[in-house]
């Protein structure tokens, strides 16, 4: 496992506007992980197909790409993809896990991370797009890439898409799991199970192949990729549910603390801390996040700035690789 | 789309899935529209979706259109037409629901058959104002071939028809009498106005407005889409477990897969197709929890055998007593959406449940337009995109299968073209033998001696020896390293006998005195024979100079059974000697070579050649081609003695 090398000194994010006052920081001494109590709720057969395709779906991407890899984000959608690869593989994963780190990842995250990485025993690659950051090589004329200086569209697509080409080049890769969900966004609604990326990692959401009878694209050209969506048909409330039936660790930030306002705030949706704003939010067990979202009207990932940036962000962002 | 994260969604007892419903129509009849129109009606839709479509709209200069709910795509809001399958989910009163958008657009009839595949129930739109077009038609056929009972029809846009309940029967009249033609009911024709929202959840735009149809009494779609039923339980029909993989982590050999249909218990005695090995179920393992004593249908499971036999990817396990169908030749039902059309004799990739097999479309049966139902019969040995046949398939090897009305999972397959699924089929007409008793004569790969049929139906072609003779130089060789590199990349057994893999072993003994001559071809002919048993189309490349020789080859090789054709290379000496590729003409002028065919030993051309394949006025291709066209209808399975199934 490679670590964050970035030199580069980053404000404080606590200061930064979307978490002045509002962050309050963990426990000293607590487990990095919070350890649901575990709860079956009342729709279990509908947990249990899903769980079954999802495992079933990451069975025929092992069978067909022997090089493949699990992207990581460390959020609750990657958490139970790595538990449904453990019940898929006997307890083991047997493909390398891969964070691309923006390194604009809230500082408990990363202890978060390293403790995942011990607990499920991971083999996890990280990766850092180090030229993006500092400016050099092909980052040489533009100068270093980051939220003080560009957009959040142009960020998410250097230290996220642009990294995960330079990784997928170095390991050559010809599948990557991810943990994508039709519900969060209309474009991904429009997914594939097995859905092929050309050499230049741009998906032709035009002219898909066929997908039907759990039949799939089960191959590729050199230097394309399959992304094997085993999480599509799940939806924000049948993560939750199961997280809760399985007990699986998740990061503490998902539930309510009280920041310094006074007010209760949580995340909803992590990502980078300049563009992932808490929701004001008094849920701090699962059973409580579950009846907020059957409450809410607002979309997860409403707190996701690079999404909003400008209309058709995130179809642009996806056409050319984003996850 | 968080229209779920919006909706709680609890279920009565017993009722545990989702319904998939499928939303099909003629292009710009108001599928997505109608769709938008629930979300709306069900309150599905984030707080403010609807003012950002009204925003959007205006910035476009636009009317409003519910449509734009689900058209989020840039691309689709300029074009107005949906472009792919997309699966979003709301709610009644009774049950979730997840839709299943899918475009009437003639060129996405692969993204609607991707969407109408999982569907356990169809929504069919037809226009008032435009009636039963060429896709209402297609669509309605299709849903009947995957297999969708429950369809309703709404008959949308009736705001634009002056709410006449006349246009509203006559497209009623014209629909039921197709429907009818293909043998589906329609559980219910509705008047609706999408756009308006009529009789999509309420029978009135607004509450309190008048009825524009007050004609209409029957239900409206929503209470329609509640009283289709889910799909049948899987848990009682026979046991099939494909296998998807064996693992070995930590000493342990797990078999997985999902459970197609069925139960599995520890304990029970499974057979594995098409092996025919038993063995009885250890364990079925659970990394997070308690081990099991019981599975059923749906579940993804890990098991372990108490004898550890022969198992791998793409056997299936079943119960012996209810065992499937195996058999490398059936009777289907073939939809194709490839870009390049369905060929017959061309190898392809099919597959069914986990199994991947080499096959060809032996024959066509008939093709129907979907759209005029009409039928094209006899001979026509393509299948056009967005064509729907009958056709007998062939697999190389053995496939496990089920007929498609008694197990669905095991009944339908689909067919892969430049890495991509091209088209599906269902399996109807199998024949199921008693596995407990004997074996059937049916499964060529029963016990005892294999037999030139068997070979025969494994390879899909008769073994055969094509004789090549001419002069040095005249092209043999080049020719049959050409004919065997064509029918290798076309699946064939093949094998090339020349000088290169003769003189050095099999005849090192042997020079080019007369009488070694003759005791090559003999020796040739034999191996040539022998190769043709073993089921190997075989081209020799020989000089073969003495008419006396290859009769004697063909009297060897017809002996053994096979099909023999002697191939004049014909080129004139003068054209062979101008090649003279390896030098030999002219050391024979030179008096070098003794014995040299044409020069110094003669050379008699056959009388009656099967085919004559005059290499100095044709190309390479050509004359491969040539021998090709003569050969490949006579080395073809076709013949019921070849076939019978």
């Amino acid at each position: 496992m490679s670590t964050s090398a970035s030199d580069l000194t980053l404000p404080d994010f606590s200061s930064h506007p979307a978490h002045a006052g509002k962050y309050a920081p963990p426990t000293p001494g607590s487990c990095p992980a919070f350890f649901p109590e575990k709860v079956s709720r009342s729709d279990s057969a509908h947990l249990d197909a899903l769980e079954a395709q999802s495992i079933f779906l990451l069975r025929e991407a092992f069978h067909h790409f022997k090089n493949l890899c699990m992207p990581w984000s460390m959020g609750k959608d990657s958490n139970v993809l790595i538990w449904l690869s453990r019940k898929a593989f006997g307890g083991h994963i047997p493909y390398p896990l891969l964070h691309i780190d923006t390194t604009y990842e809230f500082p408990e995250m990363l202890v978060y991370r390293d403790w995942a990485v011990r607990y499920h025993d991971l083999n996890l690659i990280v990766k850092i797009n180090e030229d993006a950051r500092a400016g050099r090589g092909a980052y040489a004329e533009r100068g270093p890439i980051g939220y003080e200086t560009a957009d959040p569209v142009t960020v998410t697509h250097e230290l996220k898409t642009a990294a995960l080409q330079q990784v997928m080049a170095e390991h050559q890769w010809s599948a990557l799991i991810t943990g994508i969900r039709r519900d969060e966004d209309p474009t991904r609604a429009k997914e594939r199970y097995f859905s092929p990326r050309n050499k230049d990692f741009e998906w032709d959401y035009k002219d898909q192949p066929p997908e039907f009878w759990n039949q799939f694209t089960t191959s590729c050209a050199a230097g394309e990729h399959v992304r094997v969506q085993a999480l599509l048909d799940w939806s924000e409330r049948d993560i939750w549910l199961y997280i809760q039936r399985e007990g699986i660790p998740i990061p503490h930030m998902y539930f309510a603390r009280r920041g310094q306002d006074g007010k209760q705030y949580r995340f909803r949706s992590l990502g980078c801390w300049p563009i992932s704003g808490p929701v004001e939010s008094g849920a701090d067990t699962i059973d409580k996040i579950i009846d907020e979202l059957a409450v809410t009207t607002t979309s997860e990932r409403a707190g996701r700035a690079q999404d909003h940036h400008e209309r058709n962000a995130m179809q642009k962002l996806r056409a050319k690789g984003f996850m | 789309m968080s229209s779920v994260s919006s909706v709680p969604v609890s279920l009565a007892p017993g009722q545990t899935s989702r319904l998939r419903v499928v939303f099909v129509g003629h292009v710009d009849h108001g599928k997505s529209t109608l769709i938008g129109r629930i979300f709306y009606d069900t309150n599905s839709l984030p707080d403010g979706k609807v003012d950002q479509i009204r925003k959007a709209c205006a910035e476009e200069g636009m009317d409003f259109e519910y449509a734009f709910l689900l058209d989020a795509l840039l691309e689709e809001q300029e074009q107005n037409i949906t472009i792919d399958t997309t699966q979003i989910q709301f709610k009644t009163a009774k049950r979730p629901y997840v839709i299943i958008d899918a475009p009437g657009h003639k060129e996405f009839l692969k993204n609607m058959i991707t969407g109408a595949a999982s569907a356990d129930a169809a929504v069919l739109l037809i226009a008032a104002n435009e009636g039963v077009q060429e896709q209402s038609r297609r669509h309605g056929y299709l849903l009947s071939l995957l297999g969708i009972k429950q369809v309703v029809v709404a008959v949308n846009k009736m705001d634009l028809a002056g709410y006449s309940r006349e246009t509203f029967e006559a497209v009623r009249t014209e629909y039921l009498a197709f429907l009818a033609r293909i043998g589906v009911e329609a559980r219910a024709f509705v008047p609706i106005s999408a756009r308006n929202g009529v009789n999509v959840a309420g029978r009135t735009p607004e509450a309190g407005a008048p009825n524009p149809m007050p004609w209409y009494t029957g239900p409206t779609v929503l209470e329609m889409l509640d009283t289709f039923e889910p799909p049948a339980p899987l848990v009682a029909m026979p046991l099939r477990l494909p296998i998807q993989d064996v693992y070995r982590f930590d000493d342990r050999r797990l078999l997985v897969g999902r459970i197609e249909s069925g139960t599995l218990k520890v304990g029970d005695a499974l057979v594995f197709s098409p092996n025919n090995k038993t063995s009885v179920v250890a364990s079925i393992e659970n990394w997070s929890g308690p081990s099991r004593t019981e599975a059923l249908a749906g579940e993804s499971v890990a098991i372990t055998l108490k004898e550890q036999i022969f198992v791998q990817r793409g056997h299936i396990a079943s119960h012996e007593a209810t065992a499937p169908i195996e058999s490398n030749r059936f009777k289907a039902r073939l939809f194709w959406m490839g870009k390049r059309p369905l060929t017959v004799g061309q190898t392809y990739k099919l597959k069914l449940a986990t199994q991947e097999l080499d096959a060809e479309v032996v024959s066509v049966e008939r093709v129907i337009d979907a759209s005029t139902l009409e039928t094209v019969t006899g001979e026509r040995p393509f299948i056009n995109r967005n064509d729907v046949a009958e056709v007998t398939l062939q697999t190389r090897g053995a496939l496990v299968m089920d007929n498609h009305d008694r197990n669905p999972f095991m009944g339908r397959f689909v067919i892969v073209d430049e890495r991509q699924v091209a088209g599906g089929g269902i399996i109807h007409g199998g024949v199921y033998s008693d596995r407990t008793k004997v074996k059937s004569a049916n499964i060529y790969w029963s016990e005892g001696n294999v037999l030139p049929r068997n070979r025969t139906l494994r390879n899909g072609h008769r073994g055969a020896v094509v004789w090549l003779t001419g002069l040095s130089g005249s092209g043999k060789s080049t020719i049959a390293r050409q004919i065997e590199r064509e029918l290798f990349n076309g699946g064939r057994q093949v094998y090339v006998l020349d000088g290169d893999n003769i003189r050095h072993g099999l005849n090192s003994n042997l020079g080019f005195a007369p009488e070694d001559r003759v005791e090559n071809i003999r020796r040739v002919a034999e191996v040539a024979s022998l190769m043709a048993d073993a089921g190997l189309i075989v081209v020799t490349a020989f000089i073969s100079p003495y008419l006396q020789d290859r009769r004697r080859a063909r009297e060897i090789v017809l002996e053994g059974g096979h099909e023999f054709a002697e191939i004049h290379v014909d080129a004139p000496l003068e054209v062979c000697e101008s090649r003279d590729v390896k030098g030999l003409y002219k050391r024979a002028r030179a008096g070098e070579i003794e014995d040299f065919t044409g020069i110094s030993a003669p050379y008699e051309a056959p009388e009656n050649p099967e085919l004559r394949v005059q290499t100095g006025h044709l190309t390479l291709e050509e004359s491969v081609a040539a021998v090709l066209e003569y050969i490949m209808p006579r080395v073809r399975a076709v013949s019921e003695d070849d076939v019978a199934i």
